[in-house]
C-alpha cells in the first residue's frame, strides 16, 4: 500500500508534494496548530484524524491559503507556497473541499462545475462569448458531474440540492480544477449511507493519480483508504503511520479511548 | 435519494414563459424610445425630447451602476463623479476650443479609467460598508475638485459654447440628432453589457458575488476582476457624461453631486437590479417621477423622498421582476 | 509664517474636530452595534441646529434654546428610529442606504418648507461674545474656545461611558460582536435603541453648537455626514478612540490645507496660480489622507471588529 509514495511522475520532483515544515499557529493563548510537519507524496492518500477541535480544519486552511501560519513553511512540490495567495495556489494545483459547504448557491450545478474548469483553462478576461455556452468548459464538467451521478441534476440551482447532494459537488468543483494535491475536510460528514459509498468508490478511482490529503471522522472509510494516518490532538501530531501502527500506538489508544491507556 | 430531498425540482421547466417575458421588457423599452421622437412631434417636441434623451443618458449611467450593484455586489456610491468626467472633459477641451466628439470622448474615457483606475484599486481593498463610505468620499472629492475649478465655472459650473461636433460638422446641434446618438449609444452599450455580464469574465464576477472564498478556492482572484469591471463601469459612466454636457450644453458640479450618486443608486433599485434592462426602466421611472411631481410643488421632494422609502420598504426586488412575474 | 496665526488655525482645527467627532461618535457606535449604515445621521445635525435656532429664536436665550434643542433632538432620533430604522436593521447595506438617502431628501426639504430655503442665523450668546488675547496681538472668539470646551468634556463623558460602566461594556461589546452579546440574553433591541438616541442627540449637540458661528440651512448636514464618514473610516468603524483621534485629525488637516497649501505653493509658483491650484488641492487632502489610511491599515487605525 505504501509502494507508491515517491512515483516520479515529474522530472524535477523527486521529493514528497506536499511538505509541512514546523508549521505553528496560535488563536490567541490556543496552539491550534503545534509544530506540524508531514509529507503527502504524489500519489498518497494521506488520512488526519482527530478529535474535534484538533485543528484539521485550520491546518487545511492554511495549507489551502485562507489562514496564515505564524511560522513554518509549505513545500508544493518542492517550491515554498507559504508567501503565495489561495488563488495562486489554487492556480498552482492544489485545491480543497470545505467542511462546511461552499458552492455557488444560485449557479446552476453544471455552472458549479464548469466555472471550475474555467479556473484551469486559459484566461478569464474573456468578454465576449457566451461562457455558459462553451462546451470547452461544459463537456469535462459534465463528465465530472456523471463521476458523482449529479448529471441528471446539472442545470438545478446548485443551492436547491439536498445535502448529500451538495457534499458531493463540494467534491466535484474541487476535482474538476484538475489539481494534482487534493484536500478534503470530511467529505463523508452528514452523507447518506449511499451517498458515502459512492464517495467512497470514487476516491478509491483516484487514489495513485493525485495526492490526496484526507480529514475524516468515519475511521471505516480512513482505514480502507488511507495509505498513512496522521493523528492530530490540540494542534500536535501524536502519531504518524499505517493504518494498524496507527490503531496499536499507545498515545493514540490513549487520546482516543481515554481511561483504557492510561 | 429519496424524492424528498429534492424538493423544488419541479419549479425549473415553470422558467420558460418567464424568460420570454425577460426579452420582452428590453424590446419594448427600446421599441417605445426608438419610436418616441416620432410621437413627440405631436406635442412640445423639444421639450419631450430634451427630457427623454436625459433618461436615456441616466440610463446608460445607471445602466454602469447595475454592473457594479447587481453583478458584482460592488455598491459603488461614487458613480456621478465619472459623469462629471465625462462632463468636464467636454467642457474643459470645448473652453480650449477643441469641440470633436471623438476627442472628447477619447479624453473622456481615458481620463475615467485612470481615475477609476487608482481609486477602484483602493476602494476595493475593502469590503461592504466601507466601500460604500469610501467610493462615497472619492466622489466628494472629485467634487470639491470641480468647485475650486475657477478657469472652469467653479461653483457655478460653464456653459458649453456650442455642441460637440461630429468630423467637423455641428450634426448634434438638431436635438433629434442628438436624441438617437444617445438611443444608439444605449442600445450598444446595454448589448455590448449583456455579452460582459454572460462572458467568461462576467461569470468570475457573479461568482465572487455569490462566495468569493469558493472563487478563490478554485483559483480565482476577485480583486482583478472587480478592478477592471469598476474601470469599465466608470467608462460608461463617463460616456453618458459626455452626452449629458451635449444635452443641457451646460456643465457644473452639480453634475456629480453625491445626491445625484445617490439617485443612481435608486433607479438602479427601482427597476430591479441585475437586469441591466432594469437599470434603464428605473432611470425611465424615476425621471418621469421627478417631472410629474415636481409639475404639482416646487416642493416635490417631500413628496418623492417618502416615495424612495416606501419603495425600499415594501418593493422588494424593483419593477422588472414584478413585470416578469406578473401574468400577461 | 507668524506663530500666532498659525496657532489660530489650529485651535480653528481643533474646534472643526470636535464638532466632526460629535457627529461621528454617534454614526461609528450606530454601526459598529447595529450594523447599520444611517445616512440619515447628517440629518440629525441639521434638525438640532434648527431646533436650537427655533428655541433660542423663541426664548430670548441660546442657553435655554440649547437646553430644549437636545431633548426634542433625542425625541425625533427615537421618532425615526422607531418610524423607519427599525425595519432596516435586518436588510442589507444597500437598503439601508437608499432608505436612510430617502430620509435625508425628505428632512432637508421639509426644513425648507418649514423655516424657508435662506440661512437662519443665531448671534452668539451675550456671556461667551468677545474674545481673548493669544500670543502675537491675535485674538480668539470665546465661543469657539466653548465649542472646543464642550467637545472635549463630552468626549471624557463617551470615554467613561463607553469604558467604565455597564452600558459602556454591552456596547463595546456589541460593537465586536453583536449575536454574541444578544445570545447572552442582553436585549439587544433595547440596547440598539439606547444607542441609537444617544448618538442622535449627540449630533444635535453638535449642530445646536455651531449655530453662532455657521449658517443655519438646509442641507447643512450633507457634507458634514461624509466629512463623519472619512473620520471613522480612518479611525476604524465601531472605535470611539478612533474616531475621536480620526476627527482631530481631518480637523487640523483640513483647516490648515486650506490656510497652508497657497502659502506653500507660492514659494514655487506665481501667487495667483498658487492661490488657484492651492484651492485645488486642499479639499481633497483628507481624502487623500483616507485612502493612504487604508492602503496601510484597510480596516481603519483602530478597528473594533475582528
Ligand atoms: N478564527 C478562529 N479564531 C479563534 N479560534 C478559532 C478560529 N478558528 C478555529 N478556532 C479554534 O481552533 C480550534 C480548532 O478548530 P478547527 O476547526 O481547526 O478544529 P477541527 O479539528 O477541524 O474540529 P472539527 O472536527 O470539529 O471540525 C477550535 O478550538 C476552534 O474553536
Ligand atoms: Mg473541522
Amino acid at each position: 500500500m505504501n509502494e507508491t509514495r515517491s512515483a516520479p511522475m515529474t522530472a524535477r520532483m523527486t521529493g514528497p508534494l506536499l511538505v509541512l515544515d514546523h508549521l505553528a499557529k496560535n488563536y490567541g493563548a490556543l496552539k491550534v496548530t503545534d509544530d506540524v510537519s508531514l509529507t503527502v507524496g504524489a500519489t498518497e492518500l494521506h488520512a488526519i484524524i482527530g478529535p474535534n477541535g484538533a485543528g484539521k480544519t485550520t491546518l487545511i486552511h492554511q495549507i489551502s491559503g485562507l489562514a496564515q501560519p505564524d511560522s513554518g513553511r509549505i513545500l508544493f512540490a518542492g517550491e515554498d507556497i507559504t508567501p503565495l495567495t489561495m488563488a495562486e495556489r489554487a492556480a498552482e494545483g492544489l485545491a480543497r473541499s470545505f467542511q462546511i459547504t461552499s458552492i455557488l448557491p444560485d449557479f446552476s450545478v453544471l455552472e458549479n462545475v464548469a466555472l471550475a474548469v474555467q479556473g484551469r483553462s486559459g484566461s478569464s478576461f474573456r468578454f465576449v462569448r457566451n461562457a455558459s455556452r462553451e462546451e470547452a468548459l461544459n463537456a469535462p464538467a459534465r463528465v465530472i458531474l456523471n463521476q458523482f451521478d449529479l448529471l441528471p441534476r446539472a442545470d438545478v440551482p446548485a443551492g436547491l440540492l439536498s445535502y448529500g447532494e451538495k457534499r458531493q459537488l463540494e467534491l466535484a468543483i474541487a476535482l474538476a480544477t484538475r489539481p494534482r494535491l487534493l484536500l478534503l475536510d470530511e467529505p463523508l460528514a452528514g452523507t447518506s449511507h449511499e451517498e458515502s459509498a459512492r464517495i467512497i468508490a470514487t476516491l478509491k478511482g483516484l487514489k495513485g493519480t493525485l495526492g490526496i490529503l484526507l480529514i475524516e471522522h468515519d475511521m471505516d472509510a480512513v482505514f480502507q483508504l488511507a495509505d498513512r494516518i496522521s493523528v492530530l490532538v490540540y494542534g500536535r501530531i501524536i502519531a504518524t503511520g499505517s493504518a494498524d501502527e496507527v490503531r496499536n500506538n499507545p498515545e493514540v489508544r490513549s487520546a482516543y479511548l481515554g481511561e483504557e491507556a492510561a | 435519494m429519496t424524492d424528498a430531498a429534492r424538493p423544488v425540482e419541479q419549479s425549473v421547466p415553470a422558467a420558460a414563459p418567464a424568460s420570454l417575458r425577460r426579452i420582452m421588457v428590453p424590446i419594448v423599452v427600446f421599441a417605445g424610445l426608438a419610436i418616441a421622437p416620432w410621437i413627440a412631434q405631436f406635442g412640445t417636441e423639444s421639450f419631450i425630447l430634451s427630457l427623454l434623451t436625459r433618461v436615456m443618458v441616466l440610463g446608460l449611467a445607471a445602466l454602469s451602476l447595475d454592473l457594479l450593484i447587481g453583478y458584482a455586489g460592488l455598491v459603488s456610491f461614487g458613480q456621478a463623479a465619472f459623469i462629471g468626467i465625462g462632463a468636464y472633459a467636454v467642457g474643459i477641451l470645448a473652453s480650449h476650443g477643441i469641440n470633436g466628439i471623438a476627442l472628447q470622448t477619447a479624453a473622456a474615457l481615458a481620463a475615467s479609467a485612470i481615475f477609476a483606475a487608482i481609486t477602484g484599486a483602493i476602494s476595493l481593498r475593502t469590503r461592504g460598508v466601507y466601500f460604500i463610505m469610501i467610493t462615497l468620499a472619492f466622489g466628494q472629492m472629485l467634487f470639491f475638485l470641480a468647485t475650486s475649478l475657477a478657469a472652469y465655472g467653479g461653483d457655478d459650473g460653464m456653459t458649453l459654447p456650442s455642441r460637440s461636433l461630429f468630423l467637423g460638422y455641428d450634426l448634434l446641434d438638431s436635438d433629434r440628432a442628438l436624441y438617437y446618438v444617445a438611443f444608439v449609444t444605449l442600445g450598444l452599450v446595454y448589448l455590448a453589457c449583456r455579452m460582459l455580464v454572460a462572458s467568461r469574465f462576467g461569470r468570475v464576477l457573479r461568482g465572487a458575488r455569490q462566495n468569493p472564498v469558493r472563487m478563490q478556492a478554485i483559483g480565482f482572484s476577485p480583486y482583478r476582476y472587480q478592478l477592471v469591471l469598476y474601470i469599465i463601469a466608470g467608462m460608461i459612466a463617463a460616456l453618458a457624461g459626455v452626452l449629458l454636457a451635449n444635452t443641457s450644453e451646460f456643465v457644473s458640479p452639480a453634475t456629480m453631486s453625491w445626491q445625484r450618486s445617490g439617485d443612481l443608486i435608486f433607479m438602479v433599485v427601482l427597476g430591479g437590479m441585475g437586469s441591466l434592462h432594469g437599470a434603464i426602466l428605473g432611470a425611465i421611472v424615476f425621471l418621469l417621477a421627478e417631472e410629474v411631481l415636481a409639475g404639482f410643488t416646487e416642493h416635490w421632494h417631500i413628496i418623492f423622498g417618502p416615495l424612495l422609502i416606501l419603495c425600499v420598504l415594501y418593493i422588494r426586488g424593483g419593477i422588472t421582476p414584478l413585470i416578469e412575474r406578473t401574468r400577461p | 509664517m507668524p506663530l500666532s496665526l498659525f496657532l489660530v488655525q489650529m485651535l480653528n482645527g481643533l474646534q472643526f474636530g470636535l464638532i466632526l467627532f460629535l457627529i461621528a461618535a454617534g454614526l461609528t457606535l450606530v454601526f459598529g452595534v447595529m450594523d447599520f449604515i444611517n445616512l440619515a445621521h447628517g440629518v440629525q445635525y441639521m434638525v438640532g441646529a434648527y431646533l436650537a435656532a427655533m428655541f433660542t429664536a423663541l426664548t430670548g436665550n441660546f442657553l435655554f434654546g440649547l437646553l430644549l434643542a437636545l431633548p426634542t433632538a433625542l425625541a425625533f432620533g427615537l421618532f425615526l428610529e422607531v418610524l423607519i430604522f427599525r425595519k432596516l436593521y435586518e436588510r442589507d447595506h444597500l437598503d439601508q442606504v437608499l432608505a436612510t438617502f430617502g430620509v435625508i431628501i425628505t428632512l432637508n426639504e421639509a426644513v425648507k418648507i418649514l423655516w424657508g430655503a435662506a440661512p437662519l442665523s443665531v448671534p452668539v450668546p451675550e456671556i461667551l461674545s468677545g474674545s481673548i488675547p493669544l500670543i502675537g496681538g491675535l485674538r480668539y472668539p470665546i465661543y469657539r474656545i466653548a465649542i472646543i470646551v464642550a467637545g472635549l468634556a463630552v468626549g471624557l463623558l463617551l470615554y467613561i461611558l463607553v469604558n467604565r460602566t455597564k452600558v459602556g461594556m454591552l456596547v463595546r461589546a456589541g460593537a465586536s460582536n453583536a449575536p454574541m452579546v444578544a445570545a447572552l440574553g442582553v436585549n439587544i433591541r433595547l440596547l440598539f435603541t439606547f444607542v441609537f438616541g444617544f448618538g442622535a442627540m449627540l449630533a444635535g449637540f453638535a449642530g445646536a453648537m455651531v449655530t453662532p458661528i455657521l449658517s443655519v440651512e438646509p442641507g447643512m448636514g450633507d457634507n458634514v455626514l461624509i466629512l463623519a464618514f472619512v473620520v471613522i473610516v480612518i479611525g476604524g468603524i465601531g472605535s470611539v478612540r478612533g474616531a475621536f483621534l480620526a476627527a482631530l485629525l481631518i480637523g487640523v488637516v483640513d483647516t490648515l490645507g486650506r490656510f497652508m497649501a497657497p502659502m506653500l505653493l507660492s514659494a514655487i509658483l506665481d501667487p495667483s496660480t498658487a492661490s488657484q491650484t492651492g484651492r485645488a488641492i486642499a479639499p481633497m487632502l483628507i481624502y487623500v489622507l483616507m485612502a493612504v489610511t487604508l492602503c496601510i491599515r484597510p480596516a481603519g487605525l483602530f478597528p473594533a471588529k475582528r
